[in-house]
Formats: C-alpha cells, structure tokens, sequence
C-alpha cells in the first residue's frame, strides 16, 4: 500500500517522453503543476484546473486524459507523454503538428498542446475518423481563436492521406496557405 | 483552483481499500471537486489501479462491472451492444473522449448528479449497486441507492464495489438528451426501452433531482404525450444557469414521445 500524509513531502518518478523524471511533491499537487513547476516540462498548458476546457490534456500509458484532473503521486511509475514529445530531437514537427501549421488550426497556440495531444491517442485508435468523429473528440476541447475549422480540416487531411502526410495532397478541404515572410 | 491538502493512500487490495476507509470514515470523491473544494476529504483512497475490481463480468442475467472500469472500456467492449444496448446508445454522451478516459463507471454513479447519463441507464433498467464495508457487503437497488443531488445511500465507511446491469433481450432502444454542447452536463436526457410487446420503461434524467424511472403499457400514439405531459408536471424541472424548469419540462414534453416512438420503431 502506498501512503503519503497530507503534511509530507513524497519522491515521485516516472517516465516522461521516454526518459526517467523524479521530484517531491505533496500528495495534493495536481499533475500539471507537477510537470510545469517541478520537472519544467511547460508544454503542457493549464486552463480551467477542473478538466473542463482540454488544454493540459496528456496521454498516461497511451491514454489522453486532463493533467489537472490527475495527482502527481497517480502518475508514479506510469508513462506520461506530453507535447514536447511530438517534434523529433532536431526540432522538425510530426505530421499532425504540420498539418496544424498548414491549415491554420492555431493561433494563439494555448489549447493546442492539449488538443494535439487527444488526436496523438485518438488516430492511434482510429487511424481514419469522419468529421462528426473528429468533431466527437474535440468537443473536449475549447479552442476561442480558430472557431475548430482549422483544426478539423488539419486532423482529416492527416488521416485521409496517412502515406503521404507531408504534401497534403489528399485534403479534402481547401487549406489555408501561409507563406512566411523573410 | 488546487486541492487543500488530504491524506493519499493507494491499496494494493479492496480489503485494504475497506479497511483505511473504516479507519478515516468517509472518502470517495472526484479530482474536479477537490479543484473546487466542493469537497475537502481527510483521505483519497485511490482504488483506479486495483486490477481486481478491473472487470467486466455476465453473471446469469446481470452485467457486472467493476469500481476501476473506465467508461470508454466499457464503451468499447466487444458485448455491449448486444447485452445492454440502451448502455451502448448513451456512454458517446458521458462527458468527452478524455474525461471516459480516466472517468469509471462507478464513479460515475457514487457521484450521483442529477443529470448524468450512467446513473439514468441504471435507474432505468432496474440495476444494482454492490457495496462493501469492513462491517459486510450489501446489494441495493438503483432506485435505493440515489437519494438526491450528488447524494446517496452510501454510508461513509462503504466502497462501491461494482455495479450490476440487467441484460436487454432487446435491441428496442433510444436515448436523446439535450445539452449547449456536446458532452455538457444533460439540461435533460430521455432513455427508453422496449421490454416485450408494448411495454416501456421510460428514464428521464436532468429534470429532478435523480433519474426518474417508470414503466408504461403504449398501446396508441397519444399515450406516450399523456405520459410526458403529467410527468412534466410531477416532476417540476429546476432553475439552473444552463435551463430555467419551465425549459425543461418544455423539453420534456417535446421530447419524450419522440424518443418512446424511436424505441417502438426499432426492429426487435
């Protein structure tokens, strides 16, 4: 049995984005706090603390749940997959990152961490959603820039065109181009 | 907002989970209502990862699911839409992907809010909630067991150890609720569905202060808007920031007939 006294400070380790994290925290300290403030992990965004608005969503053993709605001390020993996971070490965005930078699918970027990260365990599952599937999931989002077109035309042209994920070549919607200026 | 600050403990056994709650008297509750200090437990018993009550189980007639099922497992599994189809019909509505995640069944029922989905598939079908203390284990009946708004005949040193469904031998099913967005809190949730012949058991939820139950013979279209309408006016409907109670019992009315006519429809 594992025991932690509200007045006690506990050690807390696990595995985030593949490799080995610990710190102390009390048995009160929500996941996201520990992730932020302790590891310094602070792609994980917080919003509404009370797992309504999406944003600290991460996946724990392949599972998107709210951060916020999860204790430090529940994440010990599990695997915690977090934003920062997505980009490969070099920094290049995977495929449905792209896809949101090409469809326009953020814009001031608070949500999406969470959002990237409900799709990430979503597609594992069902490789080839619908619209009214994407739009099921992202009902546990709240996004206040995009009005969620974006963000659905990103997920659909990522699942229609798997094999060619990069040109994008198989979106069925039109797509917002933006060139960048230099 | 952040939790105050409360004991952690993680069993390695229902026994053990039984025994600390004895010893604190009272637990039981949900990570968002310890964010707003709805509620302010001495102790978190966490029990999500105890493997042993990790299962579904058909057992004779009954569809037992243990207290660390978690809604999208029972969503998913392979049985459901043949053994409980009305079950089947309204998870998609509990809550959103992420929250079914990490969310359990039991939870959900322990909870008890007025408008929740897995509490009126309960109450409508006639299930039973199994409860266990150091002092013994006891079975109730859904109707027994949700006395009020988030409140129930759980006495404070009892775990929920599993819920029990009683199977369908129909596929005669429909269920509609309406809410701002999808995955919101139900402002109502109408359940129905076809025993033999024309007999219905109807379940409305978000309208009263517990799921409401009731069985009808309808045997003519008319029937069913009677019923609505005297249990529009039975049940009165609350004032909320999401619905005055005449919006309810509007929706009700509308509503209800609606969604008894799709479950007569159905092909058996």
């Amino acid at each position: 049995m594992r025991r932690v006294n509200k007045d006690e400070r506990t050690r807390i380790g696990f595995t985030l984005n593949g490799r080995a994290v610990a710190g102390d925290a009390e048995s009160r300290m929500l996941l996201t706090d520990f992730l932020r403030h302790v590891i310094g992990a602070t792609g994980t965004h917080v919003g509404c603390e009370h797992g309504v608005c999406g944003c600290c969503t991460v996946l724990i053993d392949g599972a998107a749940v709210r951060a916020c709605l999860t204790l430090a001390v529940q994440a010990e020993g599990r695997v915690v997959t977090t934003v920062e996971a997505l980009a490969s070490a070099d920094g290049a965005l995977n495929a449905l990152q792209q896809a949101f930078q090409r469809h326009h699918a953020l814009q001031c970027g608070f949500c999406t961490p969470g959002i990237l990260m409900s799709f990430t365990d979503y597609l594992a599952r069902n490789p080839h959603p619908t619209e009214d599937e994407i739009r099921e999931v992202l009902s546990g989002h709240l996004c206040r820039c995009t009005g969620y077109a974006g963000i659905v035309a990103a997920v659909l042209s990522v699942s229609a065109g798997s094999s060619r994920q990069r040109n994008d070549s198989a979106s069925p919607e039109p797509t917002l181009k933006l060139e960048s200026r230099s | 907002m952040k939790p105050r600050r409360f004991d952690y403990v993680r069993p390695d056994s229902a026994d053990e989970a039984v025994a600390v709650l004895a010893e604190y008297g009272d637990a039981a509750s949900v990570l968002a209502m310890l964010n707003l200090r709805l509620a302010e437990p001495a102790v978190l018993i966490d029990i999500a990862s105890l493997k042993e009550l990790d299962y579904i189980r058909v057992a004779g007639n009954m569809i037992e699911v243990g207290a660390a099922v978690t809604q999208n497992r029972l969503k998913d599994w392979p049985e459901l839409a043949g053994k409980l189809p009305l079950l089947a019909a309204a998870l998609p509505f509990v809550g959103h992907f992420q929250t079914r995640n990490k969310g359990t069944v039991c939870g959900s029922i322990a909870h008890a809010d007025p408008s929740s989905e897995i509490p009126l598939v309960l109450a409508t079908l006639g299930g039973e909630v199994v409860l266990r203390s150091h002092r013994g284990a006891r079975v109730l009946a859904a109707a027994d067991f949700q006395r009020g708004t988030l409140t129930t005949a759980r006495e404070p040193d009892e775990l929920i150890m599993a819920v029990r469904f009683p199977a369908q031998p129909t596929s005669r099913v429909a269920f509609r609720e309406v809410a701002r967005r999808h995955g919101d809190f139900a402002i109502i949730a109408v359940a129905a569905c076809v025993e033999d012949g024309d007999t219905v058991r109807i379940g409305i939820g978000g309208v009263a202060d517990r799921p409401a139950a009731r069985r009808a013979t309808i045997d003519r279209a008319a029937q069913a808007k009677d019923i609505f309408e005297s249990l529009a006016f039975e049940l009165k409907g609350y004032d909320d920031l999401h619905a005055s109670a005449r919006l309810r019992r509007d929706l009700l009315r509308r509503i209800g007939p609606v969604v008894v006519e799709e479950a007569l429809r159905c092909a058996a």
